[in-house]
C-alpha cells in the first residue's frame, strides 16, 4: 500500500485523472474544464454547493453522462491508459462505481439479486445460494452488515446504502464514488461510514465522496476539491485547511454561520400565546400499514418555531401529513386553533388555515406543467375575489398573481411560464408566496414546513430562512421538519427529536448540542426520558 | 462516430406544435399511397374519390346538392359527442375506453323510452318525448360510466379494462333486446325493433343532419367554458397534471372522478340517443360501429381541445364516408379508411415527440 | 354430469384457452419489461388472418405459423419504436395499433383469398389433432390433455419454460428489473432500451401465435372479427395472473372453460338467452379484476411492474 505523504497536493499514486472535463445541458454549463486527480488508497472529498457540478462530474466518471470535451485517464496495474467511458457498464468494467443519493435498487428483489443485477456471470442459471455466501463474506470483510436474502423494501435506509456499497465491491471496484452518503444517516451511522471508507482506502481503493457539509470533509477526507459554478476552484490537503477557508471557496464570499434572531420566551401557556396546532396522543400508520406515529403529542404556539429533528423515515413525513389532512390517524386528536379536525379532509385543514410547504416541491407542492399563475391560486381559488360562484374571475386572478410575484420576488419570465422551468429557489418562493398569503387570511399564520431548504443554494437558503423568521416575528407558528440539524439549531425555538415514530426528547434550541441530538436521533435517551414500551401499549 | 441524439428542448416548440400534425398527415397519406399502389389502385384517384365522396364536388354544390357533405356531418355528430366526452375524461387521466358501450346504453334507454312510453303513458303530450329521451339517454350513458368510475375512485381498479369490458356487455345486451323480447313482430325476420312514433324523431336540419349537431356544438362550448373559466375546470386540469398536488390542494379526487366520468358517459349516451332518434328511428344493428373507439383517436388528435374535437371529428368522418365511397367507385374495401386512420395516428404519435425534443447530430 | 360431457367440456376448455394463453404470455413478457401494449387485439387478429392466408396459399400450416410470428413481431416493433425511441404515449399507441391492426386484418381478409376474393369460407391447411401414444390413455385427464393439436403441446412446453426463465435465470432477472426499476437496471449496465425492444417484439410474436391458433386450429378458417375481443381479455388476464406465467394458464383456462360451457349449454337447449352466456367472460373479467385489485391492496406486494407504462430516459435532468 502506498504511503501517504501528507504535504503533497498531487497524490504520488494516482488512480483516476480527469482532465478538462466539459459537460453542457440546455441553458447551463454543468462542468467547465474541470481537472480532478484522485489517488489509490486516499479519500477525496468533492465539496460544493448544490448545482456546483459535483454530481454531474461524477456522473461523467461513472458513465451516466458523456462529456462534451475532456479526457479521463485511469492508472491500472501501474500504467496509465485513456478511458472511454460510454456507459455505466464500461465504468464498472474499468473498476469505477458510484453509490447515488437516490439508491439504485429494485425494491421487489432481494439484496443478492440486486447485487448480481447486470453482471455477465452467471451466464444463464442463477445459483442464489452461492451468491449469498459470497455477499456475506464481503460484508464481513468490509464491516457492512446485511442479510443477503432480505428484500430491499424490508431494509432501513442505512442498510440499503450498505447494499449499494457491496454492489460495487462485489464487482471489484477500485474507485468508489459516494454521493452525499450521510444525507440519510444519523451522526453515529455517519461515523461508522467514515470508518468503512477508511477500511476501503486501506485496501487500496480510491474513495471519492461528494458533500456540501464542511464537518464531514474535515472528519473523513485526506484531500478536498472544491467546485463552484462548474469549475474546480481549489484542491487542498484537508489537514492543511479550515472550514472557514473551505466555505469561502465554496461560496465565493464570506458566509455567516448563524442568522440573527432575537431570543424569545418559550411556553405557550405562560406567555398567553395561543396553541395554533395541538397534536394529542396521535397514532398513525404509514403506507405499508406499519406504525409510523406512536403516541405523538406536541404543540405549536404562535410566534414560535418548533423544529422536528430526526433521520428521514422515523415518522416525520407522516406527521406532516397528519396535521395537514393528508393522512388519517388511528387514534388521538389533531386540533387547529382549538378546533378538532381529526381525520378531516385536506380541504378542511386548508379552510382552517393550515399552510403547508411540502418537502416534495414538484411532486406535491406544484403542478409542473401548469403556469405559475395556476400554481399560485391553488389555495385561494375557491373564495372571492378569485372566484364568483362557479366561475373564476380572471382579472382578480391576474392582480393577485402579480401581487404575489412582486412581494416574494419570484423570478419568472411571465406568470404563464410553466412552473417547472423555474429554479429550485424560485419554486420554493412560489410555494411560500402561496402558503403565506393563504395563512394571512387568518389572524395568525400556522405553517408546516418540510425540508424547506433542501436542494437550495446558499443564497436561496438564506432567503427562505429569513422569510420563516419574519413570519415568526409577526406571530406565526411554524412546525419545521428538517434533516439539517444546523438549520434547526439556527431557526427553532424548541426542537423535538423523532425516532421510530415517537418524540424521544424535546429541548430548548439554545441549550441543545449536536452530539446529544444525534444520540437521541439514533434512539438514545435525552433530556426528557419517555417511558415507553416498544410493542403495542402505546397505540 | 456520428450519432443522432434526441435532446430535450428548453421550451416546447410552438411552431412544431402546428407543423407536426401537418407533416404527419402528409406522411400518412404517402404511406397510404404506397399501400394503395400495392393493392393495385391509383392513389391520387383514390384520394380524389375519397374527397369527393366526403364533401361532394363543386358541380354538385352549384346545383344545391350537398348530400355528401351532409352525410359526412351525420357521421361526424356521434364522433363529436363521444369525442368531447372522451376528451374531458382524458384531461383527468380517466381513460374512458367505454364510450362505445355508453353510446349503446344511451341508445337503448332512449329507444326503450320511445318504444314503451306510448303504451305506458298514452296521454303524455308528444313534445315531451324528445326531452325525456335526452335525459334518459344521458343518464344511461352516465350510469354505464359510473360503475368503472366508482371502482376506480374507491377501490383503485384500473378503468381501462372495466370500461372496455362493459362495451361488450352493452353491445350484447342491445343485441339480445332487438333479436329477442323487443323484436318488431312485423319485422319480417329482420332483426330490429319497431319504428319509433314520430314524436320521438329528432328533427333534421339539412339532409339527414339532425339536431345532434346542435347538441354537439353546444356541448363543445360548455366544455370549453367549464375547463377554462370555472373552478371545476381548474380542478380537472389540476388533477390531470399532478394528482398529488390536487390532493394537497384539497381537491376531492374521488368525487371528481365520478362527476367527470358521469359527464363523459353522459355525452356518449347523448350520442347514442341522437343516433337512434335522429337517424335510425329504431333499435337495430348498426349502432355500435366503432364511434366510441374512433372518438379516442379524435380526442387525442385534437389534443383534448373541445373545438379541436369538432374539427377533427369532421375530418375523420370524411375519411370514413370517403372510405365507403371508394368501395363503390374504386372497388376497394371500406376498411382501407381504417388503415389510413391508423396510419395517421401512428405518424402523429411518432411526430409528436418533435415538439418536445429536437434531433441533434453528435460525435 | 356424465363423464363424457365433463371430458368434452375440459377438452374444449384447453383448446379454447390455448390462444388466450399465448396472447397473455406475450403481453406478460412485454409488460414485465415495462411496456404496456394495448394493441394485443390488433396483433392477434392480424396473426390470425395472415396465418390463414399464408397457409392457404402455400399449402402448409407451418408456413402460416411462421408468418403469424413475423407479423406479430413486426406490429409490436412499430409500437416499440413509437413508445421506446420516440416516447409516444403507450396507451394511445397501443390503441392505434389495435385500430390499425383490426382494420388491416379486415382489409386483408377481403383480398387475400384465391385471386383476390375474400378469405371467408375458404378451407385451408390446419394443425390436426395429434394423439400422443400412452399418455392419451391415462384415465381422466389423458384424453383431455393429449388429444390436441401441436400448438397446444407447444403451449405445454412454453409456459413452464417461460416461468423458469423468468424466475430462475439471469435473463429473467434482468427482464424483471427493467420493468421494476429501469434507472437502476441501466445504472447496473443492463441494456434497458435494447431489452425492451426485444421483449416487446417477442411478446408480439407470441400474440401473433395466439391468433394463428385461432385460424389454424381452433375455428379453423377466417371470418370477420375472428378474435371478437379475445385480445382485450388477454390484457385483463395479465392482471389476473399478476404478471406470472404460471397463473396465466389458470386464467386462460377459466375463460376457455366459460366459452366451452356456453357451447354445451346451448347445445343442451338451455333457456338462458345466448346473450347472457356471451356476456359471462366480460363480466367475469371485471369481477376478477376488482378482486385482484382489492387483494393487492392488502397484500401490497403483488403488483404491476413499477415502471409499467412510463417511458425511460437516461439523461433527464430533474
Amino acid at each position: 500500500m502506498p504511503e501517504q505523504a501528507p504535504n503533497l497536493v498531487r497524490s504520488p499514486q494516482p488512480a483516476v485523472d480527469m482532465r478538462g472535463i466539459v459537460k453542457r445541458f440546455p441553458g447551463v454549463v454543468a462542468c467547465d474544464h474541470v481537472n480532478l486527480t484522485v489517488g489509490a488508497g486516499e479519500i477525496m472529498a468533492l465539496l460544493g454547493e448544490n448545482g456546483a457540478g459535483k454530481s454531474t462530474l461524477m456522473s461523467v466518471l461513472c458513465g451516466l453522462y458523456r462529456p462534451d470535451a475532456g479526457e479521463i485517464w485511469l492508472y491500472r496495474n501501474g500504467s496509465p491508459q485513456r478511458a472511454d467511458i460510454r456507459s455505466p457498464r464500461d465504468a464498472i468494467h474499468l473498476g469505477i462505481g458510484m453509490v447515488h443519493q437516490h439508491f439504485m435498487l429494485v425494491p421487489n428483489q432481494t439484496v443478492a439479486e440486486n447485487i448480481i443485477l447486470g453482471l455477465e456471470r452467471p451466464r444463464f442459471l442463477l445459483n442464489m445460494h452461492q451468491v449469498e455466501r459470497e455477499v456475506l463474506d464481503l460484508s464481513r470483510r468490509y464491516r457492512l452488515q446485511v442479510d443477503p436474502s432480505a428484500y430491499i423494501w424490508q431494509l432501513s435506509v442505512g442498510e440499503q446504502q450498505r447494499v449499494e456499497i457491496l454492489k460495487l465491491l462485489y464487482r471489484g471496484a477500485d474507485v468508489l464514488i459516494l454521493d452525499e452518503p450521510t444525507a440519510v444517516l444519523t451522526p453515529q451511522e455517519a461515523e461508522e461510514l467514515g470508518r468503512v471508507m477508511r477500511v476501503m482506502a486501506g485496501e487500496g481503493k480510491a474513495v471519492i465522496f461528494i458533500t456540501h457539509k464542511l464537518d464531514e470533509v474535515m472528519a473523513f477526507s485526506d484531500r478536498v476539491t472544491v467546485l463552484r459554478d462548474g469549475k474546480n476552484v481549489a484542491t487542498l490537503v484537508t489537514a492543511q485547511t479550515t472550514k472557514t477557508e473551505l466555505a469561502r471557496l465554496m461560496v465565493g464570499r464570506e458566509v455567516l454561520f448563524r442568522v440573527e434572531r432575537q431570543l424569545v420566551d418559550l411556553s405557550c401557556a405562560a406567555t398567553g400565546q395561543t396553541a395554533l396546532l395541538s397534536v394529542q396522543n396521535v397514532c398513525a400508520q404509514n403506507d405499508r400499514g406499519l406504525p409510523a406515529l406512536r403516541n405523538v403529542s406536541l404543540e405549536v404556539c404562535s410566534g414560535q418555531i418548533l423544529g422536528i429533528a430526526g433521520v428521514a423515515g422515523n415518522g416525520q413525513r407522516e406527521l406532516a401529513e397528519v396535521v395537514t389532512g393528508l393522512r388519517p390517524v388511528s387514534s388521538g386528536r389533531v386540533l387547529v386553533r382549538g378546533q378538532d379536525l381529526t381525520n378531516q379532509s385536506p380541504a378542511r385543514f386548508i379552510q382552517a388555515g393550515v399552510s403547508h410547504v411540502p418537502g416534495d416541491r414538484l411532486g406535491m407542492g406544484l403542478a409542473g406543467n401548469l403556469p405559475v399563475s395556476d400554481n399560485l391560486i391553488m389555495k385561494a381559488y375557491r373564495q372571492p375575489p378569485l372566484s364568483s360562484g362557479p366561475f373564476l374571475v380572471s382579472r382578480a386572478i391576474g392582480q393577485f398573481v402579480q401581487r404575489l410575484i412582486r412581494a416574494f420576488q419570484v423570478a419568472t419570465p411571465s406568470p404563464e411560464t410553466p412552473v417547472r422551468m423555474l429554479s429550485g429557489g424560485n419554486l420554493q418562493k412560489t410555494i411560500l408566496a402561496r402558503e403565506i398569503t393563504a395563512g394571512q387570511e387568518h389572524d395568525l399564520t400556522l405553517l408546516v414546513a418540510v425540508h424547506p431548504t433542501r436542494g437550495l443554494d446558499v443564497g436561496a437558503t438564506e432567503a427562505v430562512q429569513r422569510t420563516l423568521l419574519e413570519q415568526r416575528a409577526q406571530g406565526a407558528g411554524i412546525l419545521l421538519i428538517s434533516e439539517d440539524l444546523d438549520e434547526l439549531l439556527v431557526l427553532s425555538d424548541r426542537i423535538a427529536v423523532m425516532f421510530e415514530g415517537q418524540i424521544v426528547a424535546s429541548v430548548d434550541a439554545r441549550e441543545a448540542d449536536v452530539a446529544q441530538l444525534g444520540l437521541m436521533m439514533a434512539g438514545g435517551r435525552g433530556a426528557h426520558e419517555q417511558e415507553a414500551d416498544k410493542d403495542g401499549a402505546l397505540c | 462516430m456520428l450519432t443522432l441524439k434526441l435532446e430535450k428542448r428548453l421550451v416546447p416548440s410552438r411552431s412544431m406544435a402546428y407543423l407536426v400534425p401537418v407533416i404527419s398527415f402528409v406522411l400518412a397519406l404517402l404511406f397510404g399511397a404506397v399501400l394503395l399502389t400495392l393493392a393495385g389502385a391509383n392513389p391520387w384517384r383514390t384520394y380524389q374519390a375519397m374527397l369527393e365522396g366526403a364533401f361532394g364536388t363543386p358541380t354538385q354544390w352549384a346545383a344545391g346538392d350537398f348530400y355528401n357533405l351532409t352525410e359526412t356531418l351525420v357521421k361526424a355528430i356521434p364522433l363529436m359527442l363521444c369525442g368531447l366526452g372522451v376528451s374531458i375524461a382524458f384531461r383527468m387521466l380517466f381513460w374512458n375506453i367505454g364510450a362505445e358501450g355508453q353510446l349503446v346504453m344511451g341508445g337503448f334507454a332512449a329507444g326503450g323510452t320511445a318504444l314503451w312510453l306510448p303504451q305506458l303513458a298514452p296521454e303524455l303530450p308528444g313534445w315531451l318525448y324528445l326531452p325525456l329521451m335526452l335525459v334518459v339517454g344521458m343518464l344511461a350513458g352516465a350510469i354505464w360510466a359510473l360503475v368503472p368510475a366508482l371502482l376506480k375512485a374507491y377501490l383503485r381498479v384500473n378503468e381501462i379494462i372495466t370500461t372496455l369490458m362493459l362495451n361488450y356487455i352493452a353491445i350484447l345486451w342491445l343485441q339480445h333486446l332487438y333479436y329477442g323480447p323487443w323484436k318488431d313482430p312485423q319485422g319480417y325476420g329482420f332483426p330490429g325493433t319497431a319504428q319509433f312514433v314520430e314524436a320521438a324523431w329528432l328533427p333534421r336540419l339539412i339532409g339527414r343532419v339532425h339536431w345532434g349537431l346542435i347538441f354537439a356544438l353546444v356541448a363543445a362550448f360548455v366544455i370549453w367554458l367549464v375547463l377554462g373559466r370555472t373552478r371545476w375546470g381548474y380542478e380537472i386540469r389540476l388533477i390531470g397534471e399532478n394528482v398529488s398536488a390536487a390532493r394537497y390542494a384539497g381537491v376531492n379526487i374521488a368525487r371528481n372522478i365520478v362527476l367527470v366520468a358521469a359527464l363523459s358517459g353522459g355525452l356518449a349516451g347523448l350520442a347514442g340517443m341522437a343516433e337512434v332518434a335522429g337517424i335510425s328511428h329504431r333499435l337495430q344493428q348498426g349502432l355500435a360501429v366503432g364511434y366510441g373507439f374512433t372518438a379516442i383517436i379524435v380526442a387525442w388528435l385534437a389534443r383534448l381541445n373541445p373545438f379541436g374535437v369538432i374539427l377533427v371529428s369532421v375530418l375523420l368522418a370524411a375519411l370514413l364516408v370517403g372510405g365507403d365511397q371508394i368501395q363503390i367507385v374504386m372497388r376497394l374495401p371500406a376498411s382501407m379508411a381504417l388503415v389510413l386512420q391508423g396510419a395517421i395516428l401512428f405518424f402523429m404519435l411518432g411526430g409528436n415527440i418533435f415538439t418536445r425534443y429536437r434531433l441533434r447530430l453528435t460525435r | 354430469m356424465e363423464l363424457d360431457l365433463f371430458v368434452s367440456i375440459l377438452t374444449i376448455t384447453v383448446r379454447a384457452g390455448t390462444s388466450l394463453v399465448f396472447a397473455t404470455l406475450g403481453e406478460i413478457i412485454t409488460e414485465r419489461a415495462g411496456i404496456l401494449n394495448l394493441g394485443v387485439e390488433g396483433m392477434m387478429i392480424m396473426g390470425a388472418v395472415t396465418a390463414f392466408a399464408a397457409a392457404f396459399h402455400s399449402g402448409s400450416a407451418v408456413v402460416g405459423l411462421l408468418v403469424a410470428l413475423a407479423v406479430g413481431g413486426l406490429l409490436a416493433l412499430i409500437h416499440a419504436f413509437l413508445t421506446i425511441s420516440l416516447r409516444a404515449d403507450q396507451t394511445v399507441s397501443g390503441l392505434a395499433l389495435t385500430i390499425f391492426g383490426s382494420g388491416l386484418a379486415s382489409f386483408l381478409g377481403q383480398r387475400l383469398g384465391p385471386a383476390g376474393s375474400p378469405l371467408v369460407g375458404q378451407v385451408g391447411p390446419r394443425f390436426e389433432k395429434v394423439i400422443v401414444p400412452v399418455l392419451a390413455d391415462i384415465p381422466g385427464l389423458g384424453p383431455v390433455l393429449f388429444r390436441q393439436d401441436a400448438l397446444v403441446y407447444a403451449m405445454y412446453v412454453l409456459v413452464p419454460l417461460a416461468w423458469f426463465i423468468m424466475y430462475k435465470t439471469r435473463p429473467g432477472l434482468h427482464l424483471r428489473a427493467i420493468g421494476e426499476s429501469p434507472h437502476t437496471a441501466d445504472a447496473m449496465g443492463v441494456n434497458v432500451i435494447g431489452l425492451r425492444y426485444l421483449y416487446t417484439v417477442l411478446g408480439g410474436m407470441l400474440v401473433g401465435l395466439g391468433g394463428a391458433h385461432l385460424s389454424l386450429a381452433y375455428t379453423p378458417g377466417w371470418t370477420e372479427n375472428l378474435t371478437s375481443g379475445r385480445g382485450w381479455i388477454a390484457i385483463a388476464l395479465v392482471i389476473f395472473a399478476t404478471w406470472n406465467p404460471a397463473r396465466a394458464v389458470l386464467g386462460a383456462l377459466l375463460f376457455g372453460g366459460v366459452n366451452a360451457i356456453q357451447f354445451r349449454l346451448q347445445a343442451a337447449g338451455t333457456t338462458i338467452p345466448a346473450a347472457f352466456l356471451n356476456m359471462l367472460p366480460y363480466a367475469f373479467t371485471i369481477i376478477v379484476l376488482v378482486l385482484i385489485t382489492w387483494w393487492e391492496a392488502f397484500r401490497k406486494r403483488v403488483g404491476a411492474p413499477a415502471a409499467l407504462g412510463l417511458p425511460y430516459m437516461r439523461e433527464e435532468r430533474t
